[in-house]
């Protein structure tokens, strides 16, 4: 029984390693692009096609004056092509056609749209789509639909775009916005505050379990742009929402820049997981192309015993640049990070989290797998701080990384910083190569190598596929897969 | 804040570049050929670099600028100090038959050498007088490790340095008796120190050395020291340093070590005493089948400050390497240490193992640790594991309900935890020593005039 499903296994991992990036098509929309191009008229611009209120067209004008200032960070462990700022549209509507401009929502979509999401297997309509999971589908710098989205509001619970949450919960909104990543955070985070367009706001309000998986699908569709979207979640005092986030963008020979940031307030007894499974276009054989990953996540743990739990996959992306990280500021609250990042061919990873303890009995925990192919570097840097009040703080990391391949690099750079007595902190990391007795026992009972390898992937960050949710982990793991094609033999 | 800061750095590299202009000619006077021949090169990279601040990834946890801003005295005229260091002198380490050598600030001691004699072709000498008269040893390899273009001290200490020690084993000699070199601070005023140190193992040789440092004035210390060290083809080194001078002595180590195909290295440093300390170890495994293995134990209290900082770079298959530091921090002092294991490209079949375990016993002390892996290879076995924690509550309580007061226990339990370092040292005498020092420094009644007839 358990052979067949075993067989069953290989034969669905073989056929999709058979398979190219699938999410490389592009949709042939019209789209209203701005001209290339960055300066503080333009930000003036976006935030007029938004139509925004006065102070939030303040707040990305202060973001863009203080990235005028900075530098591009050099410090990763990445070969980074140079970007030119100036050579980017910062804002492309493909609904501009049907809608007016990005107010086109809940009037009819535009059926080439319908078919794309389709196509990616996110049905737009209700009635098609999964039960149990709400969408909102973003394309370039615009929302085009969230779905199920009366069904939340009787609970009372607030899942749309952020363009519309301005509008809608201006208050909300300029409470939170900017105050768990502040512009000034970073070079891509003020770059991102200056120029934000569409991303999804969720707020759950007190006690209410969120009765289905949120869930926010980008796409990069347009030539020649970035996209910047910008994630609010806030979850007020005892309430559970599960958070899913997935990309993908066409095959094209240049680079396309996505800086995005996620902020998410988790207050009193409530819960965020936060899962991301990351499969941007990671560039062809050669390493031409594909997307640049450089976005900045963190959440903040205000309250008393709240938890919040970082899941992502990251196989997509030419350079992935992040570090989910956790805020712990509320006594007895948790925050965990599982994290699955393989690199192939010529892909560049540089990821980890940041865990910074300042309430009482916080506790962390970090697992992290990396697995590198090819001619890949793949990079764990991860940030433990155990602040000076953060009496009883307790961390647990582990990163593992697995080489296939002679040409490929992993590395691991954990930082620890302990202010308090009373914490334990706790660091371990292998490497090594896939093991030859588990390729041999594999093949000795007729497994052919690829799937042996595609096995024992799979088996080696289960740790992590196993805490995402259920229609995500058969993604992800056929995603493993995938994008493990030709890395052996 | 910041440009305060930056106003500091600023001034204290100011003073290094208008010195040496200034003295130029009156250093060079006072050394030799082969160290005056590097300083031009070393002043111009010292002016590109300056002093490292704590942008630079490798200088995070260290304020160099801080250490080097106050204005020390330089013994450039190489006026003599008078002290005869066997006399008023006694290392914590006696009954360790060594041939026992000193070095007073930067100058190798030689008016008075140990009667032991060493095995024929062995040499253990002033570097500048090795240069003049063996600069075909000292030639090719002085500055060839430590390069000055690499890092602002290696720059600044090249540019200063006018003496320091040569230790020289030929081909296939063994040294039995262990080599024991005292760095003596002695000064009557604040004073910058510049040493050199360079070791040659020839292939198939064997040494023990062991450096014990000392302040024995109440003065301020800033000691730079640069050490290359070449391990030769199926050579064995063992290299220990003890650091027990005071807070009022800031120490700057470099020391690259090359070790060639089958050789072995120890590299063992003990922080008993300091008042800032900064260890960088690089070890490059050039040849096949070598073994590097590196241990250190830092016992911080006070204001001390210890930031060891490492890096073993596997360029070739087949190396082992294995690292233990263990940080035991009261008071409020800081401790860091940051290892890098970096496998290359091709270097297949290695093995590493990186440990770094500490003790915070206040909510006033700091520990950073940085563990780093770096791999290039894909058939290697790596691992590192950090952990900072303090002492196991269940130990102690039952130790407690056996009568054991609870400081006693906490002592105990911070012994055994050094222990594991203290253990991997080889030479007997020494670990046992360094064992009852260890328990005499938990127990704060070692005190720096220990050894010290001076002021008694």
């Amino acid at each position: 029984m358990k052979r067949m499903e075993e067989n069953k296994d290989n034969i669905i991992i073989k056929e999709i390693a058979d398979k190219k990036y699938e999410y490389g098509f592009t949709t042939d929309v019209k789209t209203d692009i701005i001209e290339k191009g960055l300066s503080e008229d333009v930000v003036r611009l976006i935030s007029e096609k938004k139509g925004e209120p006065e102070w939030l067209l303040d707040f990305r004008l202060k973001a863009f004056r203080y990235w005028q200032t900075l530098k591009e960070p050099t410090w990763g462990h990445l070969d980074m092509p140079k970007i030119d700022y100036q050579d980017i549209s910062y804002y492309a509507d493909p609904t501009a056609q049907k809608g007016q401009g990005a107010g086109g929502k809940g009037q009819e979509i535009d059926p080439e749209l319908m078919k794309t999401f389709d196509k990616l297997g996110i049905p737009l309509e209700e009635r098609m789509a999964l039960s149990g999971m709400a969408v909102d589908a973003v394309m370039d710098s615009v929302s085009v639909k969230t779905t199920f989205r009366e069904r939340l509001k009787e609970k009372g619970i607030i899942f749309c775009s952020i363009t519309e949450a301005v509008r809608e919960h201006p208050d909300l909104v300029r409470q939170y916005l900017g105050s768990v990543v502040p512009y000034r955070d970073n070079f891509f985070a003020a770059l991102n505050s200056a120029v934000f367009s569409d991303g999804s706001f969720v707020y759950i309000p007190k006690g209410i379990r969120c009765p289905m998986e949120l869930s926010t699908y980008f796409r990069i569709n347009a030539r020649g742009t970035g996209q910047f979207e910008r994630t609010l979640i806030v979850a007020d005092d005892d309430s559970y929402v599960s958070y899913l986030e997935g990309c993908t963008a066409p095959m094209r020979d240049e680079n396309q820049l996505h800086a995005a940031i996620v902020e998410i307030v988790v207050m009193d007894g409530a819960e965020v997981k936060y899962s991301t499974v990351q499969n941007w276009y990671p560039g062809d054989k050669d390493g031409k192309g594909g997307v640049l990953n450089l976005v900045t996540k963190r959440g903040h743990l205000r309250g008393r015993n709240s938890r919040l739990s970082w899941t992502q996959v990251e196989t997509g992306s030419a350079i992935t640049w992040k570090y989910p990280s956790c805020v712990l500021s509320g006594d007895g609250s948790q925050a965990e990070f599982y994290s699955v990042a393989l690199t192939n061919n010529y892909q560049q990873a540089d990821t980890g989290t940041k865990m910074i303890h300042l309430g009482k009995n916080t506790k962390s925990t970090i697992i992290s797998k990396g697995i590198s192919a090819g001619r890949s570097q793949n990079a764990y840097r991860g940030l433990v701080r155990v602040g000076k009040n953060a009496d009883g703080a307790r961390n647990y990391s582990s990163c593992d990384s697995l080489l296939l391949g002679d040409k490929c690099g992993a590395h691991t750079f954990p930082y620890m910083d302990v202010q308090n007595p009373t914490a334990v902190v706790e660091h371990e990391a292998t490497t090594s190569k896939i093991s030859e007795d588990q390729l041999f026992y594999c093949n000795q009972r007729g497994i052919p190598l690829e799937d042996a390898v595609g096995l024992i992937v799979n088996g080696y960050a289960k740790d992590v596929l196993n805490k995402l949710p259920m229609e995500f982990a058969a993604e992800a793991q056929k995603l493993l897969g995938v994008s493990l094609e030709g890395a052996v033999g | 804040m910041h440009n305060a800061q930056l106003g500091y750095a600023m001034n204290a590299e100011k003073q290094y570049i208008e010195l040496y202009e200034q003295c130029r000619e009156m250093i060079d006077l006072h050394s030799t050929a082969v160290l005056n021949s590097r300083r031009e090169q070393a002043f111009a990279d010292f002016c590109q670099l300056g002093l490292p601040t704590q942008k630079l990834e490798r200088y995070k946890y260290t304020n160099v600028a801080e250490s080097f801003a106050p204005n020390y005295g330089l013994n450039l005229r190489h006026i003599d100090i008078p002290v005869n260091p066997y006399e008023v002198f006694r290392c914590d380490v006696p009954n360790l038959s060594t041939s026992l050598y000193f070095v007073v600030n930067d100058r190798f001691y030689n008016k008075i050498l140990p009667k032991a004699s060493l095995p024929e072709g062995v040499l253990v000498m002033s570097l500048a007088e090795a240069a003049t008269k063996h600069p075909e040893l000292v030639e090719g390899r002085y500055g060839r490790l430590a390069r000055s273009s690499k890092d602002g001290l290696n720059a600044l200490n090249t540019m200063y340095c006018q003496d320091g020690l040569f230790v020289y084993v030929p081909r296939n000699t063994v040294v039995e008796r262990p080599l024991q070199i005292i760095n003596i601070l002695r000064a009557d005023v604040d004073l910058m120190v510049n040493r050199r140190v360079l070791i040659v193992v020839e292939d198939g040789a064997e040494v023990k050395l062991l450096f014990c440092d000392h302040a024995i004035d109440d003065r301020s210390f800033l000691a730079t020291q640069v050490s290359e060290v070449y391990v030769g083809e199926n050579a064995h080194l063992e290299l220990y340093e003890l650091e027990e001078t005071h807070v009022r002595s800031h120490r700057f180590s470099n020391m690259y070590v090359d070790q060639q195909r089958s050789s072995t290295a120890t590299i063992d440093s003990i922080t008993l005493h300091n008042g800032l300390t900064r260890n960088r170890t690089d070890v490059t495994l050039s040849g096949e089948y070598a073994e590097t293995r590196m241990f250190g134990c830092v016992i911080a209290d006070k204001q001390q400050h210890v930031d060891n900082n490492t890096l073993i770079d596997h360029r070739v298959p087949n190396c082992q390497s294995m690292e233990l530091y263990k940080y035991v921090l009261d008071g409020e002092a800081l401790g860091a240490f940051a290892g890098r294991v970096l496998v290359r490209e091709g270097a297949q079949k290695t093995t590493s193992q990186e440990t770094n375990a500490n003790l915070v016993a206040t909510d006033t002390a700091r520990m950073y640790t940085q563990p780093m892996l770096e791999i290039y290879a894909d058939d290697v076995k790596c691992s590192h594991g950090s952990t900072v924690g303090q002492l196991n509550e269940q130990a102690l309580f039952y130790m407690r309900q056996r009568g054991i007061p609870l400081d006693e226990a906490r002592m105990l339990l911070k012994f055994a935890f050094a222990g594991e370092v203290l253990d991997s040292i080889r030479m007997e005498p020494l670990r046992d020593r360094l064992h009852y020092l260890v328990e005499k420094r938990f127990r704060g009644e070692l005190s720096k005039c220990e050894g010290c007839k001076l002021c008694k």
